[in-house]
């Protein structure tokens, strides 16, 4: 179930729960799947010396960050008995309370799904050249770093 | 030989410019930088990954007239 070129994962905006639910929805065809697991990182209302994070504004060097994702999918398929694995990633605003970050895998089994996730949401995290300016409630900013 | 280089983030804030193509006469990746620091001063003190033709790369890389670009610390997810 691999795909030999990489997929545009960027979505511009937040990832609306629609989406997500019906991302969920379009697998009840696919019926050797046992277990579905997921990711949703939210951007989170940070206090910074007495400021609060409004919403965070990603960008990417959108090319190789494809092209990583490309290299975490092909590494997690490898790695874990997968059906399927969908990741999607927002650019530009997105609000405090909103979902930036969407994986989903799925298995016949459900030890896989949880091991391949965190495996998947962690190399993201590390590899992936994605940067995301901080803007505070007075539109001031600072460079959000992982942690 | 010619070199575009490209700036995200933190990075592009003081380089003021997301790209730029300059003709470049060293050889390796620490030249390019070496250069850049002069042309930017305040990059000194910045933390950067640096990509060649989208691959990260050290500072003894031989430069290949690839597309480079200056990566701040990754904030994905």
């Amino acid at each position: 179930m691999t795909n030999k070129k990489p997929k545009n994962v960027f979505r511009e905006g937040p990832i609306s729960s629609d989406f997500i639910g019906n991302s969920i929805y379009k697998h009840q065809t696919k019926t050797s799947i046992g277990a579905h697991n997921i990711f949703l990182g939210q951007v989170r209302a940070d206090k910074i010396d007495g400021k609060t994070v409004s919403a965070i504004d990603y960008t990417a060097y959108e090319d190789m960050a494809n092209q990583k994702f490309h290299e975490i999918r092909e590494a997690a398929f490898e790695k874990f008995d997968l059906t399927c694995m969908h990741i999607y990633h927002s650019l530009g605003i997105v609000k405090a309370g909103e979902i930036c970050l969407f994986v989903f895998v799925s298995s016949p089994r459900r030890k896989v799904v949880f091991k391949a996730l965190e495996y998947i949401v962690e190399a993201i995290k590390a590899d992936v050249p994605v940067f995301g300016k901080e803007i505070f409630e007075d539109e001031s900013h600072q460079w959000k770093v992982n942690s | 030989m010619l070199i575009t280089i490209k700036y995200f983030g933190l990075i592009a804030e003081v380089t003021n410019t997301e790209e730029e193509s300059l003709e470049f006469s060293g050889t390796t990746i620490s030249d390019l930088v070496n250069a850049l620091h002069s042309k930017y001063d305040s990059l000194k003190n910045k933390d950067f990954q640096i990509a060649q033709n989208q691959e990260l790369v050290d500072f003894e890389t031989k430069l290949t007239g690839d597309e480079i670009a200056l990566l701040p610390p990754f904030a994905g997810g």
